[in-house]
This record gives C-alpha cells, structure tokens and sequence, in this order.
C-alpha cells in the first residue's frame, strides 16, 4: 500500500453573510450623478408609487471583508483540489492560459450584439473550433447555445419537433425512445419538449436488446436518445444496428457523447449512422465545471436537420465570419444568444493543445488507465463490479457495487462518499438514478490523473472498507475533519423547517425582525 | 509510445512507461486489447483531420490571444448596446472569487466537502431574497428567457391552465426561448402565449387589453419591471391585481441592479419573479454571462413546482453548526428522470458566487446609489438626444437604463446610423426597427453607471453630426 497523505480541510467558522458588517460600513462606491447631470434632470426620477422605500436587508461590509469571506469559502471548498476521479463528469485539468484568455477585455467586455465584423476573432475561434468538432463526429454543422449536456438534448428534442412539424407528422411522431441507463436528461428533456418516453430495460448483456428496440420503434417514434459506452463501462456492440432500426422506422437518432473520453478519435458518430450528437465541452474538451456550468453542449447534426437548428449559426462566407439567423425553419431559440462562449473558447484551446495525437493518446489512457482501476479494485474483499458476468474490459469507467461489504457492516456507499472526503478525496459519484445495482459509485481516472493518485485513491477505498470492519460507526458518521459535520436531513423535506434566504431561516426559527409578507 | 515523444503537460500518465506498466498489470498485450468491447467495423475510417497541436503554453496563448484581438471590445469603443446584456461595472474582488479554482473545478462533492460553495450560493439566494422581497430564490437556470419559461411551466402546473399572457412589445431573443419552453400547439401541455397590448402612449400594459384577455383558462401573466424597451411598469400592482382575481399567477422579470431604487417585486404581489444574473457582477462574455434566477413567496405550492436547485440552510450534528444542502430534491428530473418537473443540470451556478459577492460589497447604499446613478445618467442622455433635431426619445419620462431612440426625422435608417457610428468609435444602440413597425426607424439604447457625462456627450456630439 502506497502512503496515504494526511489531510485536514480548512475550518473558518465563517457566519452567514447577512450577519456580518456594520451599520454604515460600505464595499463600493458609486460616483454621485454629475453636477451637469443633475441639473439637467433633477431627482425623484423613479415614480413615486414605483419608487423603493425600504432598505434590501443586505450586509454593510468593507472590500476586504467580502474578499475575505469568500476566500475563507472558497478554502471550505475540496473542489479536485485532491484527488478527484469523479465518474461521468471526466475531471481534467482546465488549462489556466485559456482561463486568462477569456478574462481579457477582448472577450470578457464584448456584446453579442455588436456589428460581426468587430467579432471576427471570436467568430473565428468559433468556426474553426465547429471544424474540429465536425472532424472528431462526422456531423456537418455545430451550434453551442445549449448551457449544458441536458440543454444539448433538450436542442435535440426541439429540433426532432421541427423536423416532425415540418413534415406534417409532429401529431404522429410523439415518442421518444431511450435507455433505462440513459442520463436522465434524455428522458427528461424529450418529456418537457412534450415526447412521451419509452424506457428500454437492460438485458444480461448490460445493455436492451436490440429486439426490445424492434419491438419499441414505430410510426409513432420521433427520435431515439441514447448513449454508448454507458456508465457501467459497457459498450453495445449492437449500435450500428440499433441506428439501422430505428431508422427504419423513420426515427432520427441521436448520440449522447457524454461518455466521449474513452472513444475520442476512435469512432466517428456519424460512421455509426447517427443523424445529430452532442459533446459536453465543460468535461470531454478541458473547459471548467464550476460548480455546475456555464457549461456547454455542443450540438452538431447532419446537413438534413441543419435547417432545424436554434439560430444563429456561425458560417464563414467569403472570408469573413457571419452569424446566420436566416433559417426560417429553425426550432427556435433554447437559450439567448450564441452560448457560453469562454467555455467554447477554453474548449477550443483544449483541442488545439491535445492536437489529434493527444486526443488519441488522451483516449487509450482514459481506457488503459481504467482498467488498472478496475484490476486493483477487485483485489479489494467486499466490493464488486457490475454486471459481473460480462468478462470483458470496460471501456473509460466502470460502475462498481459495495453491495456485499455493505450488507457485511451497514456501510454504504454514501458513507463512502463522506468518509473519503476526510483524506482529501472528493466523494465519488454514486450513480444516476435508477441504482441498478446495490450501493453504486462509478470511478473514472481519465488522462488526467497518474497512475500515483489512482493508486492513493484505490487505498484509501480499502482503508475505508477496513475501517467499516473494524469501525463503521466512525465511518457512519463521517466525515470527522471537514468545515462541518453531516447536516440534519429532515428538514429538506420539512415546509416548516426549509429556509432558502436567510429572511426565511430567521422568520421559521424565531429571529428578531422575522415574518414574511402575506398577501 | 515512441521514445522521441514528450509526455503531454496536461497526462501525466503520458509519460515514458506508463501506460505500459499499466498494461502490464492488467495482464494486456497491447492497448488495443483494451477496447475489445468496440467491434473492428465501428472504428472510424475517415482519418481525423484536426489542426496541428499546439502543446507549448506559448503557441497555445499567441493562438488564442492573436485571434480574439481581432474583436472590438467595449472598452476599445463606446458601447450603447443593452436589451438583455449590459456593460455594468465588475468590482475585480468579483473577478478574484469566481476563478479560484476550487470554485471553477468543482462538480459535486458532500454537504461538508462543498461547504464553502453551497454557502455561497446560499448567500446569492439570500441577498437576492432580502432585494426582492421574497422567501425562496432558485439557483439560476442558464438565463433570464429560460427562467420566464420554466416559471410559465410553473405556472401552468400550478393552475392546471395552459394560456400565458405577455406584452406585445417582449424582446424577441427572450420571446423566442419562451415559445420554445411553451411546446408547439400539436404537443402535450402546449402552452398558448397571447400578447396583451402596450399603451402607445407609454409603452405600459393596455390594462383594457389585459381585462378582455384575462379569462379563467389564463395560467399567469408576465410584464418586466424595468420593460424590454426601458418603461416602468407603474401598473404593476394594477396587472398583478387582476391577474389574482382571475386565479392566474403574476410572474414578473426585474432588473435587479435597478432595487435599490425600484420597488421590490414583492411588495406589488408578484407570485414568481424572474431575472438576469450577468448584472450582478457578471462580465458580457459576448453573452456567455447570461444566466436567470426565479424567486417565490415560500409556499408549498412554489416550492414544488422548481425544476432546479433550491439550496436550503439546516442544522449540523453539531450543536449551533449550520450547514447547506438542496431541499425537495426528490422533485427534480435527477431523481426523477422524465416524471421530474421539466429538467435540470448543469446550469450557470459559478455566476451565482458572482453575484453573492457583488451584493455583499454593494449592500443597501450601494444598490441605492447605483440606481440613481444609472436612472440619472441615462435621463440625461435620453433628454440630450431628444434635443438633437431629426430625433425623438419614445416614452421619455418613465425609463430606467434604457430607452427607445427614433430616427425616422432624420431620413436615414438606424443601420446607416450605426455604421457611421461604429466607424467614430461607438457601438449605437440595438437597432429594433425590424421587431415593430410601430416604432419606425429606432434603436435601443442602453446607459449605465460606467457611462459618465463625457461619455453621453461625446454620443450626442457624434450623433449631431452623423445625423446632419
């Protein structure tokens, strides 16, 4: 066993912000009007019966304070700032140059509606960086306006009604068929679009037969969703002839390249039959998560659904850049404007220093590396894989069970979870729901990490299982040396006891100037 | 790998013997054993055509920088563009907190591991909430049109009904993303959007118009407080009135750099309250700043119907400790999956640290001063340009940040305008003309607190002459 490094997170006691500061005390100034200013048009300028009367009851703090606090709160935050092999989300290194790139006036202080030929570097960027998408998929035109992997399929489903209405058949079309073990946003997305949403179950193999499908698609199906490899680390040999099918029977498909890491430079969806796919570039292409976006889902189709897509695109014509809005087609908008484009900047510069070389290379490690993962893992009594009868390598991560060792103390995968955060390990990602097998978390060590901290993160998972042996109420009531101890969950749930605003948490408990306003 | 290669600075398993160490261990002969699960005839035939790779620092950053100095910024000209994304002020302590890394990396950890984060983000919806006036605000969704159309779906669930009503003069950026939430007409759930008419006279709601459209099949009405074109809808309460006693919601978007000084939604009854987060300290990215909050009285009723994260403030094990975590989870399309209210992921939740320690610094005098400084700023504008023969200010007198400038006096169209504008250094405001034939040849124009008395003046003198 390798030597596990000792760990304490940062503790700041720090108080809600709403009860710091002083009466008076001040963190910005704003000029006062100028002289001219006033003169001209006087004050009072806000209707009197639309005009603010009370006082926002927000802190009066220094400059200093606010920086300090949420330092303090930035430092109570693990953040991969350990080790971080975060399953599904494919931790990478979020290249500090292209972060600083974007911070630059030239990007960060423009508008989208400026004249394109003051955007002819951005639009560059843009168009080159869809060049390379288009090469990585086989697709013939990417947009980026969706703010995430699920506002990528929710694109999907908008441009599937607009292909159906077009046709006269949105009546007619309206389901949308997907796996059991699709991220939940395809079901999701479709359903809000308005598709009813057929599940496929899973089989022996890992994944639904290809006859549940035959059985599900119909003059009825619109568009099917579905992702390969899925989260247990189980590619469906059958792919090719799922897209056969549903096609058959009319349907568009659509490849949820969430699980790109392990397949990059290797397939090209577009070669596997697909109409349209989506890649997330805050996890596959190196652009930041923060927390939960901005993010970015790139969406690219074929030539055929382009005249469906969410205006504008971005098309060079002659040799200049131009935002294309003319498509009297389109689905419409999904989201103002162009998209979160720093994090399409950030994604491109990831492209660019990977070159198709690395992404390759990026790819056999992911694999590779999981593997080596997966070996270590099952030298561990008291856990095991999913799906344990499918003998073969699993692509870029694996779903994993803590079913028997678990059933062995009353520890589970969620004390796991905590525990791990006492040695600076963020905790693991579980699984979507629905948990197909018992006490799921899912590993994937990507290009990122070394072979070093995947070997630290496998021991200390075995340190843990011994310490459910040995010690499960310690790991039970993990962690021990986080900014905070486990939170009292019953109040989620409790109408009396949640507060979202502070207003709330001292109106429910009893605060000095507590009460909301009734109506 | 070759021996000549150099391991990548972004792998560190690319290293000389890595992954060959590693395949060793696994008992693997090579790395294509590895993928044996993909079948020979999935690999890709078409060879991957990317442009060469650029893995020093130095040619990754000339890369990028020489290509985005190609764009005009609005700091090289100055800039009058607004209509959803607006050149404000950004205190660099902004700047400083939301790229600290750990923020910018993080994805999903424990209620302790991502304390510092879930307080911070509890501390936008508080300081939110203490502008608003109201109990519950929601982790922004990823903008302003996106909250408005969840909000409608809200709405929708909430009554039972399936007609919203929204003014005519909408911006057609956020109208187009609502229609999108509201489902074509051939779908399940449709929701019918129905446009109540402006008063020519002040660019307000047509309160007759509203009356003859209010039925009882109406889900919610929406207005913006400040409104797309700059007007101050001072019949809010009017509109929010009705809109109860037709058992419909109000559903209200505001600016919320414009609380100090206007009052808050929900003091005029707004039922669910609507807005942008780039305001609050978020910088225009070329419109990658947008993100929108949605905000609520705390009623079951709302509660339940949130399709996002609500991050709510418990009790630790420890005594005294409070702690963060996300109420009614159970209710969102993670658990839920295609039963959850419409879907949820990653959204635009680093700009809610954005905006926590924007409202922190600027506190209650800040947020007064700002408003006045802006509304002041921009009348002043509104009334130099009214004086420049050929233009008319449309509804000057009850504006907030923006206002409707019109040209048709002047025999020329407002993209000739602009052209001639831009080639003096100044980005015009938003040319409209397309969006309502009623308003002519006119733009949108946009002042706030970075715009100074110089500034504005330097616009009129440039105008005068652009115009003659």
């Amino acid at each position: 066993m390798t030597h596990i490094p000792e760990f304490h997170a940062a503790k700041w006691d720090e108080p809600i912000i709403m009860e710091m500061g002083r009466p008076g005390g001040r963190g910005q100034h704003f000029p006062p009007p100028e002289k001219e200013i006033v003169s001209k048009v006087g004050s009072g300028l806000i209707p009197v019966s639309m005009a603010r009367h009370d006082r926002p009851e927000l802190p009066e703090i220094t400059e200093f304070e606010a920086q300090r606090h949420y330092l303090h709160l930035s430092q109570m935050t693990l953040g991969m700032m350990g080790i971080s092999l975060f399953g599904t989300c494919t931790m990478k290194y979020n290249s500090k140059t292209a972060e600083y790139a974007t911070l630059r006036p030239e990007l960060a202080e423009v508008h989208p509606y400026q004249h394109p030929d003051t955007l002819q570097g951005v639009l560059e960027i843009i168009h080159d960086f869809d060049g390379i998408l288009r090469s990585l998929s086989g697709m013939d035109q990417f947009i980026f306006q969706a703010g995430g992997g699920a506002d990528a399929a929710y694109s999907m489903a908008c441009l599937a009604r607009a292909y159906w209405k077009d046709r006269g058949l949105l009546g007619q079309r309206t389901e949308m068929v997907t796996s059991v073990q699709a991220h939940p946003c395809n079901p999701a997305t479709a359903a809000a679009a308005g598709f009813k949403v057929v599940n496929l179950p899973l089989e022996e193999s890992g994944y639904p037969s290809l006859d549940a499908l035959k059985a599900a698609v119909s003059e009825r199906t619109a568009l099917i969703m579905i992702n390969n490899p899925d989260d247990m680390g189980i590619y469906n040999p059958q792919i090719k002839e799922w897209v056969r099918v549903a096609k058959g029977a009319g349907a568009l498909c659509f490849y949820d390249h969430a699980n790109f890491n392990g397949v990059m430079g290797k397939l090209s969806a577009r070669e596997l039959g697909f109409d349209a796919c989506m890649f997330m570039l805050h996890k596959t292409f190196g652009a930041p998560k923060a927390g939960g976006g901005p993010a970015v889902g790139a969406f690219g189709c074929s030539d055929e659904l382009a005249a469906y897509l969410p205006t504008p695109v971005v098309v060079k014509s002659g040799d200049k850049y131009i935002l294309d809005e003319d498509r009297p087609k389109s689905a419409g908008k999904i989201r103002e404007y162009w998209g979160n484009i720093p994090q399409v900047v950030k994604a491109y510069a990831w492209a660019r220093a990977m070159g198709a070389e690395g992404i390759k290379l990026a790819a056999d490690i992911s694999v590779v590396a999981n593997n080596y993962m997966d070996k270590r893992l099952s030298e561990i009594p008291g856990i095991e894989i999913s799906n344990p009868d499918i003998n073969v390598r699993r692509m870029e991560m694996t779903r994993w069970s803590l079913g028997p060792i678990a059933a062995e103390t009353g520890v589970g995968t969620g004390d796991f979870a905590n525990r791990m955060a006492d040695y600076g390990i963020d905790p693991w990602w579980m699984s979507h729901e629905p948990w197909i097998v018992a006490e799921p978390f899912t590993p994937e060590a990507g290009e990122l990490w070394s072979k070093e901290d995947i070997d630290i993160w496998i021991d200390v998972i075995a340190k843990i299982c011994d310490e459910a042996r040995t010690d499960p109420n310690m790991v039970k009531s993990a962690p021990h040396n986080q900014p905070i101890a486990q939170v009292k969950g019953d109040a989620f749930e409790d109408s009396k006891k949640w507060a979202m605003t502070w207003r709330a948490w001292k109106r429910k408990h009893g605060g000095p100037d507590a009460g909301q306003d009734t109506i | 790998m070759e021996s000549d290669a150099r391991a990548h600075p972004w792998m560190a398993n690319s290293a000389p013997g890595v992954l060959e160490a590693m395949l060793v261990e696994i008992g693997a002969v090579s790395v294509a054993e590895v993928f044996q699960q993909i079948p020979e005839d999935h690999f890709r035939k078409t060879p991957l055509d990317l442009p060469p790779a650029l893995t020093s620092e130095i040619d990754l950053r000339r890369d990028l920088v020489s290509k985005l100095k190609k764009n005009k910024s609005c700091e090289d000209y100055l800039s009058f563009l607004g209509a959803g994304v607006w050149q404000h002020h950004v205190p660099a302590v902004v700047d400083e907190i939301v790229g600290r890394t750990e923020f910018t990396t993080n994805v999903w950890g424990s209620y302790q591991s991502d304390h510092g984060r879930n307080q911070a983000w509890f501390e936008f919806s508080s300081q939110l909430g203490a502008l608003l006036n109201l109990d519950v605000v929601q982790l922004p969704v990823y903008s302003w049109g996106c909250a408005i159309g969840h909000s409608m779906r809200m709405a929708s669930r909430i009554t039972g009904r399936t007609k919203v009503l929204v003014p005519a003069l909408s911006d057609p950026e956020r109208l187009s993303v609502i229609e999108t939430y509201c489902k074509p007409v051939e779908m399940e759930g449709h929701i019918e959007i129905v446009s109540v008419n402006a008063d020519p006279t002040s660019g307000r709601f047509d309160l007759k118009d509203l009356a003859k459209k209010l039925g009882d099949d109406v889900a919610a009405v929406y207005f913006e407080n400040p409104a797309y074109l700059g007007t101050i809808e001072t019949g809010a309460a009017d509109i929010a009135r009705m809109a109860r006693a037709a058992g419909a919601e109000t559903i209200v978007g505001v600016d919320p750099c414009s609380l100090g000084v206007i009052i808050a939604p929900g003091d005029y009854c707004a039922d669910i309250v609507t807005g942008p987060v780039q305001p609050l300290g978020v910088h225009m990215h070329c419109g990658g700043g947008a993100g929108g909050f949605i905000a609520s009285r705390d009623e079951e009723r709302y509660v339940h119907a949130y399709n996002g994260f609500l991050v709510s403030v418990v009790e630790t094990q420890k005594p005294k400790q409070l702690g963060f975590g996300l109420a009614c989870p159970h209710q969102n399309s993670y658990g839920m999956r295609e039963n959850g209210n419409d879907w949820t992921g990653n959204s635009t939740y680093l700009w809610a640290i954005a905006g926590a320690v924007y409202m922190s610094l600027l506190g209650p005098e800040g947020f007064r001063e700002l408003g006045n400084l802006i509304v002041s700023r921009a009348r002043y504008a509104a009334k130099l340009l009214d004086e420049i023969p050929g233009l008319k200010i449309v509804w000057p007198d009850t504006t907030f940040k923006e206002f409707v400038v019109n040209f048709d006096h002047t025999g020329k169209s407002v993209a000739e305008i602009n052209d001639a504008l831009r080639a003096r250094g100044i980005f015009g405001g938003k040319d409209i003309s397309s969006e309502n034939s009623a308003l002519g040849q006119s733009a949108l124009y946009c002042v706030t607190e970075i715009h100074t008395a110089d500034d504005i003046r330097l616009l009129v003198d440039t105008l005068k002459v652009v115009v003659q």
